[in-house]
């Protein structure tokens, strides 16, 4: 008897969410119904963006709307996902009670993976360090879904995209699908036809590291106002060559679905063999020389 | 090359809309209140409310007294007629003239405060009586210069201008249904006959939206904003205007006691539960 052929097909789902700033408990129910939602539209993998569990403007809320691994909502997350994969943004507390930007990534059952945010944007209107604290790890993971070729996943939160070697890292690791959740304010509307300015930064890096990585990439923002604040959606779906699946999303809520197919990574790789041809040692060594300090006066 | 100012209306205003419609619903009101001078600002704002609300949701509040050009009552009106707002006309003569009988020496500034002031209490009244918010139309320029009266035009539950320079607000009523006469006009806060805002502050608006650009938004040096052909009294002008109005910008200061004060390190959004 021949074994069935794996299905080398995955369904992405962006889900543009509009969380309630500070209300976990409201966050939780309709990530739950968004979840089912999901499903029904074909996905195998729903993404939500950062902090969807809270909203992003916490401020002196982050110890308040902060939940643990081994919480209740983290349980209902696990149920409501059933044979979905679910990446859902929260603040995770430690047992030593240090607060983490993160993405729980749920599935087979369980939590299989969590990202937490390793650069903490704090300029501009950002001031996360003051009330966060940073990951410290990079870890791409093998996902398994039943029926399916194994996919080798990784997870950025917004501003880690910001730093290219977090990317590089993950691609180091084995990378063919990167999740990027975001909560990414609208600012800049200079030029009489430009696009926004946080919008053309996020085309520009996601199509740059979905191609130079040859990597699948969904980008996931959310949507929805916070003390006046937009957050401009524009979720996307990119394929490892950097071709645009699916969006860029209107800032509304909504569901973005897209397929990614092994056969497109494996054309990208062919076509632009950069994974192969990378020297991660040229870049150890340069960096082990100084410990990737940046120069002194001396 | 087109000014580093210029703005991508359509995207501003669709982003002004989302900001109108969002941030009144999510606390409860559907509704907004617009005091309508005949003045671009608050035909703007105007538009911004009927398009993001729908014109029944919109009330718009003319307040003239008794100095008030007559142009401008014609002006507010086009705009209730072209947005197809609801409106209303509250005469502040009776209440501010009842004040001042009792103050003859009050400075025009004193006289255009009260009526200011008036103003704004009529506004949040009828916010009460409408379950409505108070929609500001003080723009980047005047807060940043202190072109307002505290507690007067500054005072709103709302501002959807605020990060628009007095020039960027043109551009974008000029893609909106603002009348004409509206955009042709000389800016002018109205609060005496003949009074012009850029006669008020020695200087234009197209010159000080450029300086406080610069300042402000690339964050350059003021000898570096000189060096792009701007004047250095002007610039040490607006520069120190905006210094001397950061006042007008914050929140009354607390006393600080005790280990978390409130807006120092009591920090909550404004948005907290919605």
């Amino acid at each position: 008897m021949s074994q069935p052929v794996a299905d080398p097909t995955l369904r992405v789902a962006c889900v543009q969410f509009r969380p309630v700033l500070g209300d976990v408990a409201a966050n939780l129910e309709a990530t739950c119904d968004l979840l089912a939602a999901a499903r029904a539209q074909g996905a195998d993998l729903a993404v939500f963006p950062e902090l969807s569990l809270t909203g992003y403007f916490l401020k002196d809320l982050v110890p308040e709307v902060a939940i643990s691994l081994e919480g209740p909502e983290v349980e209902r997350l696990r149920r409501a996902a059933g044979g979905l994969l679910a990446l859902v943004g929260a603040v995770l507390e430690t047992p030593d009670h240090r607060f983490h930007n993160a993405a729980i990534l749920l599935g087979e059952g369980g939590v299989l993976q969590v990202h937490r945010k390793l650069y903490l944007p704090t300029y501009g209107l950002f001031d996360e360090q003051r009330d966060l604290a940073p990951g410290q790890r990079i870890q791409a993971r093998t996902v398994r879904l039943p029926g399916r070729v194994p996919w080798r996943v990784g997870i950025l939160i917004c501003e880690d995209l910001w730093h290219p070697s977090a990317p590089y890292v993950l691609s180091r690791q084995g990378l063919d699908l990167l999740l990027c959740p975001s909560a990414s304010p609208a600012q800049g509307v200079q030029g009489p036809d430009g696009p926004l300015g946080s919008a053309a930064s996020y085309t520009a890096m996601t199509r740059t590291y979905a191609e130079l990585f040859t990597t699948f990439l969904v980008y996931c923002n959310r949507v929805g106002y916070e003390d006046g604040v937009q957050f401009w959606g524009g979720s996307r779906v990119l394929g490892a060559d950097g071709s645009l699946l699916a969006g860029p999303a209107p800032a509304e809520p909504l569901i973005l679905t897209a397929a990614v197919d092994r056969g497109g990574l494996r054309r990208a790789r062919i076509a632009y063999p950069l994974l192969r041809d990378e020297r991660p040692a040229i870049v150890a060594a340069a960096l082990g020389e100084r410990g990737g300090e940046l120069p002194t006066d001396d | 090359m087109s000014s580093p100012l210029t703005i991508n209306p359509a995207l501003v205003a669709g982003i002004l809309r989302g900001f109108l419609a969002e941030e009144t619903a999510k606390v409860g009101f559907g509704r907004v209140v617009v005091g309508l001078s005949g003045g671009v600002d608050s035909a703007v704002v105007c538009c911004l409310a009927a398009e993001a609300l729908g014109p029944q949701q919109v009330l718009a509040v003319l307040l003239p007294y008794r100095t008030t050009d007559p142009a401008s009552m014609r002006d507010a009106l086009a705009v209730v007629e072209r947005t197809g707002v609801r409106h209303r006309v509250v005469e502040i003569t009776a209440q501010v003239d009842a004040y001042l009988a009792g103050v003859p020496e009050a400075s025009p500034l004193r006289r255009g405060n009260k009526m200011a002031r008036e103003r704004m209490s009529v506004l949040y009244d009828l916010s009460l009586a409408e379950a409505a918010l108070v929609v500001g139309t003080s723009n980047k320029t005047e807060l940043l210069l202190g072109y307002g009266t505290l507690h007067g035009d500054m005072a709103h539950a709302l501002n959807p201008l605020g990060d628009l320079y007095k020039t960027q607000v043109y551009e974008l009523a000029r893609t909106l249904a603002v009348p004409e006469p509206v955009l042709a006009k000389a800016p002018s806060a109205d609060l005496w006959a003949g009074q012009s805002d850029e006669a008020d502050l020695g200087f234009t608006y197209a010159d000080a939206d450029r300086i406080l650009y610069h300042l402000v938004d690339e964050r350059r040096r003021p000898a570096e904003v000189v060096a792009l052909g701007l004047s250095p009294e002007l610039v040490a002008t607006v520069r120190e205007r905006m210094r001397q109005n950061q006042y007008k910008r914050r929140l009354p200061l607390i006393a600080k006691l005790s280990r978390r004060t409130i807006d120092r390190d009591f920090r909550y959004p404004r948005d907290w539960g919605y």
